[in-house]
């Protein structure tokens, strides 16, 4: 009974997504596939302001319909990739890139990555060599030990 | 010392998290930062609620200071915001525009209707494409714009008694101060 009812909340869940999924998509007149393609690739690569964890490529809110519209309605006024982020920047500000361009905000999310990485290897090296250091004074001590009583000692208590 | 090196990398991560949380409680993480902040509003053209034959532009609200509040019968919370309007509106020395944006105007003028009309200025964007140009993803939104018609202050979301006295009391001010040297 309870597998009956699983199964039928996954077919009302894949309806569901199926019809969000048509909504999200509106067919439009494009001139040919090639513009279709590079629509679909643009939006993409472009956030939308009001649902800010989707594309305006998936997102179904009214701001993300309009701006998809106006984004057509310039590639067909023969508007390059680069104009149409240029017009969205300067409404939506640089949160509208997925990429966002290198500006004294964005260093530390270009660079910190790095920065972890180097200090990181910075702090492996350092107790790399402590460790090497004590080690090789370990090893010289139960050596001279052993040539002073010439009988094996234990050694654990080094550790 | 070298024991307790964990525990401080740790009161660290704690540290880090708990400042994540109190930065987060402090701020909106869904207001974007407008690119048009000191900038010239841009340039509309639009109807009138009430009278759609005649339309007003950016031209004609020039040479005074005005506060456009964005807002749609649909947005729940401008329902919210409406009171602080109606109470605060005639406080803040600049003339109310109300902006109805992606609304059916038989729908607005029945909003305001009930809710009460705060504005001394109506016009409508059903299309929303002039509100592209003014960077608007959703309502309410406020743009306070001085009389050589720069935009000075924004807000995105309700206007609460707190904003208006915190931020868009203090913009105006700014602005009349400057307007009088």
């Amino acid at each position: 009974m309870t597998r009956g009812l699983l199964r039928m909340l996954l077919v009302m869940l894949l309806v569901c997504v199926g019809v969000a999924h048509a909504q999200a998509i509106e067919p439009m007149p494009f001139a040919n596939h090639a513009q279709e393609l590079r629509f679909q690739h643009l939006t993409r690569q472009l956030r939308c302001p009001m649902c800010q964890n989707e594309t305006l490529a998936d997102s179904n809110a009214p701001i993300a319909r309009d701006l998809r519209n106006q984004i057509f309605q310039m590639m067909q006024h023969g508007s390059s990739d680069d104009e149409i982020k240029q017009y969205l920047v300067a409404r939506y500000s640089n949160f509208v890139l997925y990429n966002p361009p290198l500006t004294a905000g964005t260093w530390l999310l270009w660079f910190g990555p790095l920065l972890i990485l180097l200090g990181g290897t910075g702090a492996v090296l350092v107790a790399i060599r402590k460790r090497s250091h004590r080690d090789a004074v370990a090893t010289e001590a139960s050596t001279a030990n052993a040539l002073i009583d010439s009988t094996p000692t234990d050694n654990g208590d080094d550790w | 010392m070298n024991r307790l090196l964990p525990f401080f990398g740790f009161m660290l991560l704690v540290l880090l998290f708990g400042f994540g949380i109190w930065w987060n409680t402090q701020h909106d993480q869904n207001a974007i930062p407008s690119p048009l902040l000191d900038k010239p509003a841009p340039s509309f053209n639009l109807p009138k609620l009430y009278e759609p034959t005649q339309t007003v532009s950016k031209a004609d609200l020039l040479g005074q200071p005005y506060l456009l509040n964005v807002f749609a019968s649909w947005c729940v919370e401008c329902g919210v915001e409406h009171p602080v309007l109606e109470a605060e509106g005639p406080t803040l020395g600049v003339q109310l525009v109300g902006y109805n944006y992606k609304d059916a105007p038989a729908d607005a003028k029945r909003w305001l209707a009930e809710h009460g009309n705060p504005y001394n200025l109506l016009i409508s964007d059903e299309p929303g494409n002039t509100a592209i140009d003014f960077g608007v993803y959703g309502a309410p939104e406020s743009f306070l714009i001085d009389a050589r018609g720069v935009i000075r202050y924004k807000h995105i979301g309700p206007l609460t008694p707190d904003v208006v006295a915190k931020e868009l009391k203090p913009a105006i001010a700014a602005m009349a101060h400057e307007g009088q040297p």
